[in-house]
């Protein structure tokens, strides 16, 4: 177990990977991946049991990132864990790499489920935690999802079904940060109030800050305890997290930093240009 | 005997998950119409019913197969392809995983329902999609032939299967490999291609023919994709006029991907029978095959009208 210090001092590291990969390819997601690197932090050092040695073994807990444009997020977070080169970083959005656009599960250790088409992981994410119970193990299922990304219909249908399923096995995870390409959530279309939508579907809601790491840890420790039913963290963040321009800004949703704006951004992390 | 190839789909799938633990089965509120109820009945535990949410359906399928699973997911051919199409691409085919789409009442067979559940463009658009492959037996013989080889591969697939009863071309356990055309009958300069139902529509074309001195080939292509294509371009060789049949739009189906292989190989005449890109209508499946032209008369003014 990581303490909060240390936690703090991995997400530094991964956001500084973050804005050095969508710099690097000049293309990506800065805005949604800085938002939600203190929830993966900890999801990836203290909650799952996911390591170099097993991470191409499905026998372990398992993520599905459904809002798969935070890939540079689970990139930089893999290589943190030791389970891709750190150096490969540098190849991502390139021409044979890896590390795509959007994550793909054939090419990647560690990455659980291909996504980057909004609305679909949770229905995957299903699908794993049924066969974990048919397995009869008591490997855990986490899907991280955006709050723009639950305006798609397709998450309520499985919603629906992963409450139906009694899927106490899986734990969902809502990123909300307010903001969607188009504008804020509430001035495009108002997936809001989104726990109680949840909690109408039969699921144990949990709301936290999304960047406190206590809150983060206990989240995840009481999602656990609940049976009978899926728990949903509604985790309130603020997008572009720890790089001051980007900070609630949509603009920055999928626009690399160029020129100087890498200077800020890499400074406002403690850190310098390669 | 007439049997729908649906049925002979629950029959061989109760049996294959009493064989084999690793398979699931996942149905959109239509088990029993899919007859996918029936390997629910055996393996309770392992049949999923997803409720009137296909793309979740498919989703669900492709997180069971991601997990080590073969999940067989059935619902009718509208709802299994053309609603959850993008979650097939990304969700499973893209991810190769082990997912067998079966997608029943297909065509225009499926009858009074009518045009919203007459699938005519399943095919087009399974086809569309890198690497998917598509399977369309044609009779009850064929389809358990064809779920006995996918629950034995890691590909994802698309069964298309009907709603009407068709009468039996093989003989149950007889079945050549599935993978490739089969030649029912040699004739001579003409050859229609048929699959699904259309298949017995052609070898009836066939013996009307015969009745007037003409010697027709009739070949059953339950591959769409893969295709054989080694097996097309023997036949197209060997004939004069060519004829596909297909109880789909005659845009992006069997008639197209034969035309495809022909312009590659061996270019041919090739004259498509099916829905001449038109929708249909309500009607019994009998009544819509014969107003269509599907039916055996159907295809054989078809050929007469072009010799």
């Amino acid at each position: 177990m990581k303490t909060v210090e240390e936690l703090k001092q991995i997400a530094n590291d991964v956001r500084i990977d973050i804005i050095r990969q969508v710099s690097r390819a000049q293309s990506g997601h800065p805005g949604g991946s800085l938002g939600c690197t203190d929830i993966l932090t900890v999801l990836y050092f203290n909650v799952m049991d996911i390591t170099p040695e097993n991470a191409v073994s499905i026998d372990r807990d398992r993520f599905v990132l459904s809002k798969g444009h935070a890939s540079p997020a689970l990139y930089a977070i893999l290589a943190a864990k030791g389970i891709i080169p750190h150096e490969e970083l540098k190849t991502f959005r390139q021409l044979d790499s890896r590390l795509q656009g959007h994550p793909n599960m054939n090419m990647v250790p560690g990455v659980d489920m291909s996504t980057g088409s909004l609305g679909q992981g949770l229905s995957a994410a299903n699908g794993m935690a049924l066969a974990n119970r048919l397995d009869g193990n008591d490997h855990r299922i986490y899907c991280l999802m955006g709050d723009g990304e639950v305006e798609e219909g397709q998450i309520w249908e499985a919603a629906m079904a992963a409450h139906h399923y009694k899927l106490d096995n899986l734990c969902g995870i809502v990123d909300v940060n307010n903001l969607q390409i188009d504008g804020t959530t509430d001035h495009v279309i108002g997936p809001n109030p989104i726990g109680p939508k949840f909690a109408a579907f039969g699921w144990n809601v949990i709301e936290i800050d999304g960047h406190d790491y206590n809150e983060i840890q206990n989240a995840f420790a009481e999602a656990k305890t609940v049976k009978g039913v899926p728990t949903v963290i509604i985790a309130n963040t603020v997008k572009g997290k720890g790089v001051s321009f980007m900070e609630n800004n949509v603009d920055w949703h999928g626009k690399a930093p160029s020129g100087d704006l890498i200077k800020v951004a890499l400074n406002d992390l403690g850190a310098q240009e390669e | 005997m007439a049997r729908a190839t649906r049925e002979a789909y629950g029959e061989e799938l109760a049996k294959l998950v009493q064989e084999d633990p690793k398979i699931v089965v996942l149905d959109a509120d239509l088990a029993g119409s899919t007859h996918s109820i029936k390997a629910g009945k055996v393996a309770p535990e392992r049949f999923f019913d997803m409720g009137i949410a296909e793309a979740d359906m498919i989703g669900t399928a492709a997180g069971l197969a991601a997990s080590g699973y073969t999940a067989f997911a059935s619902t009718f051919a509208m709802f299994a392809t053309g609603r959850p199409w993008e979650q097939i691409r990304n969700s499973v085919v893209y991810p190769h995983l082990n997912v067998k789409i079966a997608g029943s009442h297909a065509g225009i067979s499926v009858g009074e329902d009518g045009v919203s559940h007459q699938a005519i463009e399943d095919i087009a658009i399974m086809r569309s999609i890198p690497t998917m492959e598509i399977y369309c037996p044609a009779d009850a013989a064929e389809t358990k032939a064809v779920v006995d080889y996918v629950a034995k591969t890691t590909e994802p697939c698309y069964i298309r299967l009907g709603r009407a009863k068709v009468e039996d071309v093989y003989e149950e356990g007889n079945v050549p490999d599935i993978t490739k055309i089969h030649v029912l009958a040699q004739g001579q300069k003409i050859a229609v291609f048929a699959t699904g139902l259309m298949v017995k529509s052609a070898l009836e074309a066939r013996e009307m023919l015969l009745k007037e001195g003409v010697d027709i080939t009739v070949v059953d292509v339950c591959a769409i994709k893969p295709a054989d294509e080694a097996g097309i371009v023997e036949v197209l060789k060997n004939h004069d006029v060519i004829f596909t049949a297909e109880e789909h739009n005659i845009i992006n189906g069997l008639g197209s991907m034969i035309a495809e292989v022909s312009v590659t190989y061996c270019p041919r005449f090739i004259h498509r029978i099916g829905l001449p890109d038109t929708f249909a209508e309500s009607g019994s499946a009998a009544v819509l095959l014969h107003a269509y032209g599907l039916d055996g008369e159907g295809v054989y003014n078809a050929i007469k009208s072009h010799i």
